[in-house]
């Protein structure tokens, strides 16, 4: 085990896959000479040069449709949005092209491309910066979506997006880039996608949250635990295909089932997962599942109200709490 | 009638009854397809080709067979002249289990992995760009294929065409991008559509050969995308090519006569220089081929698509099971 930073592991598990795969690329803006607007492609032109370090201009929609047509024969590329806004670009491409091609070719032409970088909330970057889009996603089929939350997932998941055969949006998160943690030395390490994972055993409610929702929900659930409230964190990690099998099981067994996301609540994450949680195990439950979410609002610039916008520890620890009280056994 | 003024050199009767039988395989498939549609076996928007054959033949005579093609949505011409079988395109048209994508694509997305065929894309401009990736990644492992990649008028006037004419000068990427200019994007006219008509010219802002060329003459289009695919093969760096043709019936089937938006005058004037009249003419003239060679090309064809026409109908419907393959491949 080595302590690094999620950036570092995001890098590590760029280089490792480069040299395990000639056919592995990264294409994007400022990749190369620039090492990365958020330096997680840092020393990658110096060791792998130009051809396989592709810079480009200002064209998220041009680059990525390049990165899909060089994945229909054969490449693997990896196409890094600076931000996953700018991707609001290559929306037709991501969609329309890399995530229908394998079905309306009849399973001629599958496209194993990884679109990954930073999205979410941050820090005073304001509406069009921050926005948490993985619903946006998670709603085509063809394409899979990953958000790793830890460091180790981070390297262990974008191995896996990486060695995929069909395209994955994988969400990273500014707010996370400086945080440490172990990761395994082993080249080898790889978390296969579609799997959850249970961060915290408890006994009394199922918390399910991802990302910087997943820091939140720790820091509560050590809180709560002074109250006698014992809470089980689930991390779906990979969002779709989603583990429902960890999440429901954990919810057979503490009957409660608070969803925690920092997007807007209105047709979001929360309520894809509230739902399967009711029609799967409605007769476990002993409180009606309660939603955690951003605000229904745009990002906005001022301090203050940047941090009203996203769910605070306050607002997850209420939710807990009120599903906890109530009593439907 | 017109005539056509391309000098010759090097055409023989191989070539004519080649480039002769392959413009008449596609008029005869979009004929056959019309019907089709008229008595319902054929559904949701169907794009006619009808009067644009001599690009796609023409074109497609200047490739080699591991080269690559790529397209918009008219695509059924591009699809059978680089080698599709015309009984599996039909069946997909009948979205049957025999079709060329298993039914799953239609009229729109026809894709053929064994002729480096890739589709059949009903987004206008958005596969000029995949264009680029696959030539990037032809550049990428040393190859020496080139891409053409077919797209009408209309795409011009999308941000795509400009994004990937920029990328692909930029990085010098073999593809030969052929503009099919046939006046008219769905209604509008390119008049009402770009501040540039001549499309060609776009090359001279990117820093790229362009060239525009007859597009109802096959022998020049075969000539000047020659031209094109040589020098982007051994330069690696892109071509622009404007075709000017012209579509005899409307966008699509919901459109049939295109009439609201052209005069009946003007599709009278240039269904006289349709490109198959045009080239049987020269044929005859040039003593490539005989009227009776003629006439044995056109019961070729006409055999060959009345069989496509019944094993498209003889194809059982795709099982209900496949809604749900080929969603995500199984690594």
């Amino acid at each position: 085990m080595a302590v690094m930073t999620y950036r570092e592991a995001l890098n590590l598990a760029l280089r490792e896959e480069m040299q395990r795969d000639p056919r592995v690329f990264v294409i994007g803006e400022e990749v190369g000479l620039y090492e990365g607007a958020y330096k997680v492609t840092q020393g990658l032109l110096k060791e792998f040069g130009p051809t396989r370090v592709v810079d480009t201009p200002i064209c998220e929609s041009g680059f990525t449709g390049v990165g899909i047509g060089a994945a229909m024969v054969g490449l693997r590329p990896v196409v890094e949005m600076m931000t996953f806004n700018f991707a609001i670009l290559a929306l037709d491409q991501i969609i329309n092209s890399a995530a229908k091609m394998y079905y309306m070719s009849g399973g001629q032409f599958n496209i194993p491309i990884v679109i990954r970088g930073p999205g979410g909330p941050a820090h005073q970057l304001a509406a069009q910066h921050s926005q948490s889009m993985e619903s946006y996603f998670c709603h085509v089929p063809g394409l899979k979506v990953v958000r790793p939350t830890t460091p180790a997932d981070a390297k262990g998941l974008l191995k896996s997006a990486i060695r995929d055969d069909n395209p994955v949006v994988f969400i990273e998160a500014e707010t996370l880039y400086p945080i440490k943690d172990e990761v395994p030395d082993d080249p080898d390490f790889t978390i296969p996608l579609g799997r959850a994972i249970v961060r915290r055993e408890g006994r009394d409610v199922t918390v399910v949250a991802y990302r910087g929702m997943m820091y939140r929900a720790i820091e509560v659930a050590a809180e709560l635990e002074k109250e006698g409230l014992s809470v089980e964190l689930v991390d779906p990690r990979t969002l779709r295909p989603m583990d429902t099998e960890t999440i429901i099981g954990s919810v057979r067994k503490t009957h409660r089932a608070v969803v925690v996301e920092a997007g807007a609540g209105f047709a979001g994450m929360g309520s894809e997962i509230a739902a399967f949680i009711t029609e799967q195990a409605f007769d476990d439950l002993d409180a009606p599942v309660e939603r955690v979410t951003g605000a229904n609002a745009p990002m906005p610039y001022a301090r203050n109200l940047e941090r009203a916008k996203t769910p605070s520890n306050e607002r997850i620890a209420d939710a807990i709490r009120k599903v906890c009280d109530a009593n439907g056994g | 009638m017109a005539e056509l003024k391309t000098e010759a050199p090097g055409v023989d009767a191989g070539l004519a009854r080649q480039l002769l039988a392959q413009m008449m395989l596609i008029r005869r498939f979009e004929e056959k397809a019309a019907e089709n549609y008229a008595l319902g076996k054929i559904g949701g928007f169907l794009h006619l080709y009808i009067g644009e054959e001599a690009v796609a033949a023409g074109a497609t005579s200047a490739l080699r067979p591991g080269d690559y093609a790529i397209s918009a949505y008219r695509e059924h011409g591009h699809c059978l002249a680089k080698g599709s079988d015309p009984r599996r395109m039909m069946a997909e048209l009948f979205g049957r289990r025999d079709g060329l994508c298993h039914g799953k694509g239609g009229s729109m997305h026809l894709f053929d992995k064994s002729t480096n065929f890739l589709g059949g894309h009903a987004i206008v401009g958005a596969h000029l760009p995949l264009a680029a990736g696959v030539a990037f990644a032809i550049k990428y492992r040393g190859g020496d294929e080139v891409i053409l990649c077919y797209f009408g008028d209309g795409a011009v006037a999308q941000g795509e065409f400009h994004e990937a004419m920029n990328l692909a000068a930029l990085w010098k990427l073999p593809v030969v991008y052929l503009c099919e200019n046939n006046r008219y994007a769905m209604g509008t006219s390119v008049e009402r559509a770009l501040a540039q008509t001549e499309i060609w010219r776009f090359a001279q802002t990117y820093g790229v050969p362009g060239e525009a060329v007859d597009g109802m003459d096959v022998l020049a289009v075969r000539e000047v995308v020659g031209r094109a695919v040589d020098r982007t093969r051994r330069e690696r760096a892109p071509t622009l090519i404007e075709a000017r043709t012209y579509r005899f019936r409307g966008h699509s089937m919901r459109d049939p006569a295109g009439a609201i938006y052209r005069t009946k005058e003007e599709v009278e004037h240039e269904k006289q220089r349709d490109p198959i009249l045009l080239f049987r003419t020269r044929s005859r003239e040039e003593g490539w081929l005989t009227e009776a060679d003629v006439k044995a090309i056109e019961k070729d064809v006409n055999d060959l698509i009345d069989e496509a026409v019944a094993f498209a109908d003889a194809s059982p419907e795709p099982p209900l099971e496949w809604l749900l393959t080929d969603i995500y491949k199984e690594s």
